[in-house]
């Protein structure tokens, strides 16, 4: 029942084998957006009328605007109604934010006088997208297979329960010691007073250590060029901080990572490009793509700081390989912009394909490692998310220092350190953790994409992540976004099963949806199959 | 023999190069040499004391006891129940029972004069990442907030750096114990409008810090009404609210509020820590309340970026909720922190230096303007540097606590034992008996 697993001392698999596209290899068109102008001559009237009106409203609003004397007047452009969007949870994905940090003009309501920043008005209205409102559902009305079995499933979470057991195991038997000390004294004073904000020196060579481990130990880490921080996502926040300025961008290949618009252009005022990959490459990274959008991004006035990628990707589950990775180098050296490589699964492949880290590929280069940036975090190799450890590993001196201080705004807590030190110390322990947590999520995957096979729905084959990146356009019922959520909202409601539509992470070809199958047991998967089976009705 | 081609410097953005971090201060510079020459009672008596570090460490003994006794705290026990949730658990909103007990610690630090609920509470990794997450919400780059002199010098890099916002101060003086006036808090906030900055709050510490001293009610009143006046936020960061030396002279903005009837509250926001009170900066546990709902559920969101682990606030939830530990905890710092602090001044009286009448914090606000050559910011920083160098003592100068009158220096007693702090006081005595002769 075991499926092989690619060992680094086997040669790569020649041939990627795409187990199905949507609907042919054949790239549809995409339905152009909804501003196509029509009319003839309501043309003018057409473009007059409302430039008037528009005049005529500034000219309205200026006078009746706030009198700098008056007091009592709001000073703000509007303050968002936040009755429509409530708080939802696991927020550490958060794709509603698309976009700019442009003054949106929100309409006005007084939920008090004194107002906020216009850098975050904008966000307050962020919990609408289709990836919040799913993971709210799912809190409110969790499957469970006895208590609550006609609950929403929850496939749109990319946590890894897999292996927890292991974990709960350990800390049961060595959690106090763990934290406070070995031997019978126990010691406060190790993990109250003040720490380094990047993260204890120990911990670092731990963290460093079991780094090296998951990508089976192919390339080492060196414990000074870390900078430990509370998650991956103020990793990612920092290095945009340190590696642009307002206004500048970073190109991303899509479908990429929903949390990135907030970690990467929340606060920081950076924008994103996105650089799409396409089915008919099965979402693979294209060089050109990245140049075309580089230029197009030159034409209009922005400047270019890095690229970011994530190997394995997310939703895609693709690995860049060795010739991509130099290929890229190639590319940041000639534009002299940076890379940041998110490398957060690199313990959570799929054993299909060789991993190969950033680090690696620089480790043979002696030049260009100072443009090299890569993130990494306990959450999902480890299975930890709620401990909060991210790391920036980088070959440059000057980042380095930056992200140290940086890093105060976001630590990690010692005693979580003190007790992950201890824990991955125990190499026996991490051994048998990692190659455990992969034979568990192969077995898991390969259920899951037989499942949607049989269904009829093609997935692109993963290599690395907790995710099936599946075809569902052949479902929907018209080629769009739109049509897209719709299916979405079925899943959601009617079959009561939480995935990720596409959007989200702003893929070109609608109807891509990404399943998460790491939050599940196996006999979670007939349910989710027949329940998928249930909404969908093929579209002609 | 390759040849060696010039690779363009690949840039760094404006944030990662400015100098905003303001570690090359002389605040930052004393912990520097601290760093490398430290005090130690057997193998190092000849190095420096650290007196510039805020750290409480006179209660340790009491934290300990509780995790001896309370395993259930440290870890999850046989078959651990709860783990799994504790490990994935990443939520933005926080651990309730954490927030509940944060909630109760909060109102007994008050002696219950102020409620505190439950969910107008967001966390964040340290009340560093609280203090600025606040500045992100309420003001946009360029704009400015107003803070009374002299103040924490961590607020330059914390309130300033990645926001782009900027600090306006409000002039304090000694001839009035350094108190905020409304005259001067005018003149800040006229300074601001004339170099063309939109002043969107103000910002107290209270108890302050470096003053080591409560804000009185009076000044609290004119404080908000002033924010309410000119239509800004009030933050108020009441870290050393627990490290109070009588438990009656503590008068939070919540009590204010309160006896407002909560009109106005909209505008307030407090931001509290656990590492001052209970001593554990290493933990990384601060919050924001805040009385604006739109406020939280911004903060709430942004703490992603600045959430406190998960097993930390299991354990400190565990902690917080046993009142019989928590109310001795409160009750003990305070009498051993009033006693040191009654220490350091009677020591500084015997060698003739006078300090700001204090009632709070882990420090003392001390006065060596007699010392200076001449009164100004010079004199101030050479004779800083006599005191680390020659007599091995690590205090912060008030210039960097942007203190407008030179001499001032804040000294802190709580980071060390009893016995150290003896030979500290040791050493300025032989300091200023030096001085005297010559």
């Amino acid at each position: 029942m075991t499926q092989t697993r690619y060992y680094r001392t086997r040669s790569p698999e020649p041939e990627k084998e795409k187990t199905g596209g949507g609907g042919g290899t054949a790239m549809r068109v995409i339905v152009p957006l909804q501003g196509v102008v029509q009319g003839r001559g309501g043309l003018v009237l057409g473009s007059i009328i409302p430039c008037a009106l528009f005049y005529f409203l500034q000219f309205y609003l200026k006078r009746n605007r706030d009198d700098p004397d008056d007091k009592n007047e709001s000073n703000s452009t509007g303050q968002n109604p936040t009755t429509r969007s409530p708080s939802s949870e696991h927020l550490t994905e958060l794709p509603g934010l698309t976009r700019s940090l442009s003054r949106a003009l929100l309409s006005p309501r007084n939920s008090g006088p004194v107002s906020i920043s216009a850098r975050v008005s904008g966000i307050v209205k962020g919990g609408d997208s289709p990836y919040y409102m799913g993971l709210k559902r799912v809190k409110e009305d969790p499957y469970d297979e006895l208590d609550n079995p006609n609950g929403v499933i929850q496939l749109g979470l990319a946590e890894n329960k897999l292996s927890l057991d292991l974990v709960k195991d350990w800390l049961a038997e060595n959690a106090r010691e763990a934290i406070l000390g070995n031997g019978k004294e126990l010691s406060i004073s190790g993990i109250a007073p003040y720490q380094p904000f990047d993260g204890l020196m120990e911990f670092k060579v731990a963290v460093a250590g079991f780094m090296s481990q998951v990508m089976e130990n192919a390339v080492s880490f060196n414990p000074s060029q870390i900078v430990l921080t509370a998650g991956a996502t103020p990793a990612i926040e920092i290095l945009s901080f340190c590696l642009a300025d307002t206004g500048n961008a970073f190109l991303v290949p899509t479908p990429y990572y929903p949390g990135f618009d907030r970690d990467v252009k929340w606060r920081t005022g950076v924008e994103i490009i996105h650089v799409p990959c396409r089915s008919a490459d099965n979402f693979h990274l294209s060089i050109a793509a990245l140049d075309r959008s580089f230029n197009q991004a030159k034409k209009r006035g922005m400047k270019v700081r890095g690229v970011i990628i994530s190997n394995p990707s997310n939703p895609a589950g693709n690995l860049l390989n060795r010739e991509t990775l130099y290929s890229l180098l190639d590319f940041a050296r000639e534009k002299n912009i940076h890379i940041i490589s998110n490398e957060i699964l690199a313990g959570s492949t799929l054993g299909n394909e060789e991993f190969v880290s950033m680090a690696e590929i620089v480790d043979q280069e002696d030049t260009d490692r100072k443009r090299v940036h890569i993130v990494y975090g306990l959450s999902k190799d480890l299975s930890l998310p709620g401990f909060r450890v991210g790391v920036i590993y980088t070959f440059n001196e000057d980042v380095l220092a930056a992200a140290r201080k940086l890093s105060r705004f976001s630590a990690t807590s010692a005693p979580t350190q003190r007790l992950l030190i201890s824990m991955l110390s125990d190499t026996k322990f991490v051994r048998t953790f990692i190659t455990t947590n992969w034979e568990r999520l192969q077995r898991m995957y390969v259920q899951l994409v037989a499942g949607l096979e049989k269904m009829g729905i093609k997935s692109i084959k993963s290599s690395g992540g907790f995710y099936c990146w599946a075809d569902m356009s052949g479902f929907i019922s018209s080629y769009s976004e739109k049509g897209e959520v719709e299916l979405w909202d079925k899943l959601l409601n009617i079959g009561k099963v939480n995935v990720t539509p596409g959007s989200c992470c702003h893929c070109i070809e609608p109807g891509w949806f990404r399943f998460c199958f790491a939050t599940l047991t196996e006999k979670d998967i007939p349910i989710v199959m027949e329940r998928i089976q249930k909404v969908l009705k093929p579209v002609n | 023999m390759a040849i060696e081609i010039e690779q363009p410097r690949v840039g760094l953005s404006k944030v990662a190069v400015s100098k905003t971090h303001g570690e090359d201060s002389p605040y930052f510079a004393g912990w520097k040499a601290y760093d490398e020459n430290p005090y130690h009672e057997t193998s190092n008596q000849s190095g420096v004391i650290q007196m510039g570090l805020a750290e409480n460490q006179v209660s340790f003994d009491l934290l300990e006891k509780y995790l001896e006794e309370h395993s259930e705290a440290s870890s999850w026990g046989k078959g651990a129940p709860g783990f799994r949730e504790n490990a994935l658990f990443q939520d933005y909103h926080g651990l309730k029972s954490f927030r509940q007990a944060m909630a109760n610690f909060m109102e007994q630090i008050r002696g219950g004069r102020a409620k505190f609920d439950p969910d107008r509470i967001v966390l964040t990794a340290g009340a560093t990442a609280a203090n600025e997450l606040l500045t992100f919400i309420l003001a946009d780059p360029g704009d400015a907030l107003l803070i009374p002199t002299p103040y924490y010098p961590g607020f330059d890099r914390d309130l300033r750096w990645r926001t782009s916002v900027n600090i306006v101060p409000i002039h304090c003086g000694s001839s009035n114990n350094f108190q905020i006036t409304p005259e001067a808090m005018e003149a800040a906030y006229q300074s601001a409008e004339s170099m063309n900055l939109k002043v969107r709050g103000i910002l107290i510490t209270n108890p302050s810090n470096p003053l080591g001293a409560t804000i009185q009610r009076s000044a609290l009143e004119q404080i908000l009404d002033f924010a309410v006046n000119k239509n800004i936020h009030l933050v108020s960061d009441e870290i050393y609210s627990g490290s109070t030396f009588s438990s009656s002279e503590f008068i939070s903005i919540a009590e204010i509020l309160e006896t407002r009837g909560y009109k106005d509250a909209e505008r307030v926001h407090i931001v509290y820590s656990l590492s001052k009170d209970l001593g554990l900066p290493g933990f990384r546990v601060g919050t924001i309340y805040s009385y604006n709902d739109q406020v939280v559920t911004t903060a709430r969101r942004m703490s992603s970026f600045t959430l406190i682990s998960s097993q930390t606030q299991h354990l400190l939830a565990c902690m917080l909720s046993n009142k019989e530990f928590s109310e001795n905890y409160i009750k003990t710092n305070r009498e051993r922190l009033s006693k040191r602090y009654d220490m350091i001044i009677k020591g500084l009286k015997k060698a003739g230096i006078e300090c700001l009448k204090g009632n709070a914090g882990l420090f003392c606000w001390m006065n060596l303007s007699p010392l200076l050559e001449k009164p100004m910011r010079e004199s101030e920083l050479a004779l800083w540097k006599v005191i680390l160098n020659e007599v091995k003592l690590n205090i912060s100068p008030g210039s960097s606590c942007h203190c407008s009158e030179p001499g001032w220096f804040r000294v802190c007693f709580a980071n060390m034992s009893e016995q150290t702090l003896e030979i500290a006081l040791e050493r300025i005595h032989k300091f200023m008996e030096q001085r005297k002769r010559n």
